[in-house]
């Protein structure tokens, strides 16, 4: 784990990228244009899954990125999010939307401790099999016990209406500014962590626990703060994902693959980056599209969906190798190389010119 | 880790008598002294006391029935050849290992096994043989974190940046860069620290192991795989670090060029026994030590010498 | 009363279903043992191999001749990942190379259905799977013939392991690499060789895994049901992975009767790693796991 990440950049964790500019830039667009220009689509099928993939991407990289624990569950503490989040709203009628939301984030991080307290005796392999057990039962759990679904046979369960401070947000661009404001507070509040003291614990536990030890980082209570922060932040964008994106959804929406989507986007974003989280989360939910557009256009009828998902989960699958291999810091390592390139040639042309 | 009151016992009063007495000048200079039980106040008293440690692995022996006394101010090196149990009675001190047998004591503490946990509130700092920085961390913020025991706001004052957290915070910083200006670290100060070359994370670590003035410091092979000009910066800074803050150091090595010149007091280790002991005249001179140790140095006896 | 004589049914069941487990677990082993990769493509390769296999005899090539030709898919396939996937990550720590080859299993999956398509194939190994019955116990001949081959598969590797030059070289290499590289062992080609004999291991368990299921996607799933074992007996133990097999099958089987009934049911998903989980927290290199100690 470390050395896949040790060059990434960690010393600068409270700024998502290397300019205000560039993030006041990003805020002015995304509440003040998108919304009103963006189309349903865009919106609804684009925008929201990707708010909500990017924040649980953000949970997991506290987790596997920063502290080091790799887990394969993670789908299952979305899950565990949304059903908190549905049966606070359903049972608790007066509590407001945002309550039943952080509160969806407490359960799912108290499911997150239960499921990461192996960690304290378990490494690598061993620690990851057993997150599969988060997987398997929290799937088992919510399919056979009808009370997390008020009693529907298939377990499935439909959102609420969504509000914020009274506030109620109808329509996709409602739905875009929902997801996107707790999307922003949550990855703000957790980039602080990061810069912290707390982050900076993460990562000697990642790096060399022997040595955190010995130098009195409490170590068992760092990976049990990684494992609940974490699991918060899942839980949380498994609400998002569950009333934002999809509006119903059953279990079976947070199953293994699910989990294994999330690793991936972080494995090809950039592991221990909030901005490798986005950009991976980006990918992951604009590739397909753009595979299909490709395909159809490329091979025609024979391309349907079948051949797709096929198709997706060899370039998926073959990416991770080939990002393993060939860039193991992810696409913001990237980014970070044109961004720079750039520069120095916009600093060229500046010379020449001036 | 259970705290031991028998063995121990006897060493306590004794140590706590001599303190008592008063007589010996206190270490250096006025230096704050670490958190915790190490607040030697006499030159003479033992800091760390080992008594009849003995450890093995899977029956072979790696650690027999070892004595060593450290008193406060000290540089005390233990050698030996490879295998001879220098790591395990470091692994030991700092509670990585628990021996079969026998009773640490640091300061008026005795341990049948070391907390490692609280071994930074102890006011013991250790090094590694193989560096272990923590390469995603920047030079900076790898020798904060020697820091993190005073650490005591939580994480979510942490988030919201709590006076008090803020304070901690701009404490460590400050006492960090400190050490790193002592080191001589500064122009590697915001590097990440795993792409920093060999020598210079050695240097990184002991600052991290320096920052919380330690009342002992355990160096593993410090010199093992620098060069020979680093290896005397190396030494001069630890040196340093003795004069400067009163640190007590012990340190386990096999090049003997630089411990000889460096301890003031050597103990010599040959299959997990302890062979020799006493300055470094005297252990040159020991028969014994030249038998099962220096056997080998006969045609490079220039090292001893050093 | 305590029904014994349906206990022992339900253990002997559990007992056999486990060997298939041990089955699967073993071609993890054999990786994990030598290249210290916890290989999650095995699933995906036994989705392969079975998937091959099928579509090959299905387009009318003899039983024999498809078994053959299976086998070479397999062996070229093995060495293909050993170069193109393992070789560049070299070096690497084992969770990067265990996430390669979880991309590695979502290729091998996703190109076995482009080839072979999506549908469900019947696998007919010619297996009588009447059920007869031993002093009044049920017993699947079916999964006495699957256990037979398992436990002939073991007995081979054994021997295998212990007399002939690739298998001292796969036991020197999984001892200590850096030593096997020294005497003179050519790593590259080990691994090819384990490669290839986890792509024969997968062929087996997904011929019986095939017949007993059905020969589709699901197939690949059969690694989560390793995973356990994995952990019960040691990432690292042929004879862990056998002895956990059998325990994780029979307790699996015991817990869906037994205490199944009082959750609703299907309590297989989990059961198996609650109990490995439970095990690990008492036994962090589980049963024949080597202890390693740390050294710092």
């Amino acid at each position: 784990m470390s050395a896949l990440v040790e060059q990434a950049q960690l010393v600068k964790t409270s700024w998502l990228t290397p300019s205000r500019a560039g993030i006041a830039l990003l805020f002015v667009a995304a509440y003040g244009i998108v919304p009103f220009t963006a189309s349903g689509y865009l919106l609804d099928a684009i925008l929201t899954p990707f708010l909500a993939l990017a924040l649980a991407a953000v949970g997991l990289n506290v987790l596997t990125g920063y502290a080091g624990q790799v887990s394969l569950g993670s789908a299952a503490f979305m899950a565990v999010g949304a059903y908190a989040a549905y049966n606070f709203n359903l049972r608790i009628p007066e509590l407001p939307l945002l309550f039943s939301l952080v509160l969806a984030g407490v359960v799912a991080a108290a499911v997150g401790l239960v499921f990461g307290l192996p960690s304290l005796r378990l490494r690598g392999f061993y620690l990851a099999v057993s997150t599969l057990a988060a997987q398997f039962f929290v799937q088992w759990a919510l399919t056979k016990f009808a009370w997390f679904s008020n009693d529907n046979p298939s377990g499935v369960i439909d959102a609420p209406p969504l509000s914020i401070a009274g506030a109620l947000l109808t329509g996709a661009p409602g739905r875009y500014v929902f997801c996107l404001t707790i999307v922003v507070v949550a990855t703000f509040l957790t980039v602080r962590l990061l810069g912290s003291q707390s982050g900076r614990n993460f990562i000697a536990v990642r790096d060399h626990e022997v040595a955190a030890k010995v130098i009195g980082v409490p170590v068992l209570r760092t990976k049990l703060l990684a494992f609940g922060v974490s699991s918060f932040l899942v839980g949380i964008a498994g609400v998002l994902w569950a009333f934002a994106y999809l509006r119903t959804v059953e279990p079976d929406g947070f199953n293994l693959d699910r989990s294994f989507q999330i690793l991936f986007i972080i494995i090809i974003g950039g592991l221990a980056s909030i901005r490798g989280s986005f950009l991976g989360a980006a990918f992951i939910v604009v590739f397909p599209l753009l595979l299909s557009r490709v395909g159809e256009a490329l091979l025609g009828n024979v391309f349907d969906s079948g051949v797709l998902e096929m198709s997706q989960r060899i370039v998926i699958g073959g990416l991770i190798i080939v990002f393993l291999i060939a860039e193991p810091k992810g696409l913001v390592a990237l980014v970070d190389r044109l961004e720079e390139q750039v520069s120095r040639h916009a600093g060229r042309l500046k010379r020449r010119f001036i | 880790m259970s705290m031991v009151a028998t063995a121990g016992a006897d060493a306590l009063v004794v140590t706590r008598g001599q303190t008592r007495a008063g007589e010996a000048v206190p270490p250096a200079s006025g230096a704050p002294l670490a958190a915790g039980s190490l607040r030697a106040t006499d030159a003479a008293a033992p800091l760390l006391t080992l008594q009849d440690i003995s450890l093995s692995f899977g029956g072979v022996t790696a650690l027999q029935a070892i004595d060593l006394q450290v008193t406060t101010g000290e540089i005390r090196a233990v050698i030996g050849p490879n295998g001879a149990g220098k790591s395990s009675l470091l692994n030991v001190v700092s509670g990585l290992y628990r021996p079969d047998s026998g009773v640490v004591l640091l300061g008026d503490k005795g341990f049948r096994h070391v907390p490692t946990s609280r071994l930074a509130a102890l006011g013991v700092a250790r090094t590694f043989q193989n560096l272990a920085l923590f390469k995603g961390l920047s030079v900076l913020d790898n020798v904060m974190m020697g820091l993190v025991h005073h650490r005591r706001a939580g994480f979510l004052r942490q988030i919201v940046v709590s006076p008090r957290a803020r304070r901690e915070e701009a404490d460590s910083r400050a006492a960090a860069e400190a050490m790193i200006e002592f080191l001589h670290l500064e122009p590697a100060k915001d590097r990440i620290a795993g792409g920093l070359p060999y020598g210079v994370q050695k240097r990184v670590e002991l600052a991290r192991a320096l920052v919380a003035r330690p009342k002992l410091l355990l160096l593993d092979e410090p010199f093992a795989g620098v060069t020979l000009t680093e290896k005397h910066e190396l030494a001069q800074h630890v040196r340093n670090a003795r004069d400067t803050y009163g640190t007590t150091i012990v340190l386990i090595e096999h090049d003997i060029g630089v411990v000889m010149g460096l301890s003031d007091r050597v103990a010599v280790l040959d299959h997990g026994r302890k062979i020799a002991d006493g300055t470094p005249d005297q252990v040159r001179a020991d028969q014994a030590v030249i038998d099962a140790y220096l056997g080998v140095a006969h045609e490079g006896e220039t090292e001893l010498v050093a | 009363m305590f029904d014994y004589q349906f206990f022992i049914e339900v253990l002997v069941g559990g007992l056999l279903s486990g060997v298939m487990y041990s089955l699967v677990a073993i071609g993890f082993v054999l990786i994990y043992k030598t290249s210290g990769v916890l290989n999650f493509a095995q699933g995906a390769m036994l989705l392969f191999a079975a998937l091959t296999f099928v579509s090959l005899v299905e387009r009318g090539v003899p039983f024999a001749a498809a078994l053959l030709l299976t086998l070479v898919v397999m062996v070229l396939l093995g060495i293909a990942i050993e170069r193109t996937v393992l070789r560049p990550l070299v070096n690497q720590p084992p969770i990067t190379l265990f996430m390669a080859t979880l991309g590695l299993s979502y290729v091998i999956e996703g190109a076995a259905q482009l080839l072979w398509g999506t549908q469900v194939h019947g696998l007919d190994l010619g297996i009588n799977d009447t059920p007869f019955t031993v002093a009044g116990v049920f017993i699947s001949q079916f999964d006495l013939f699957a256990a037979a081959i398992a436990g002939a598969m073991v007995a081979l590797f054994a021997l295998f392991f212990r007399y002939t030059r690739t298998g001292l070289a796969f036991r020197a290499v999984a001892d200590d690499q850096f030593a096997a590289l020294a005497v003179g062992l050519r790593l590259p080609r080990v691994w090819a060789a384990v490669w290839t004999a986890s792509g024969i291991v997968a062929l087996v368990a997904g011929l019986l895994w095939g017949a007993r299921l059905g020969v589709q996607f699901s197939l690949s799933l059969v690694v989560l049901k390793a995973l356990p074992v994995l952990v019960l007996g040691g990432f690292d133990s042929v004879a862990g992975a056998i002895v956990g097999g059998l325990l994780i099958g029979a307790i699996e089987k015991i817990a869906e009767v037994y205490v199944g009934p009082f959750f609703g049911g299907g309590i297989e998903a989990w059961a198996a790693y609650v109990v490995a989980l439970g095990f690990l927290l008492v036994r962090p290199s589980g049963l024949f796991g080597q202890k390693l100690i740390e050294r710092v």
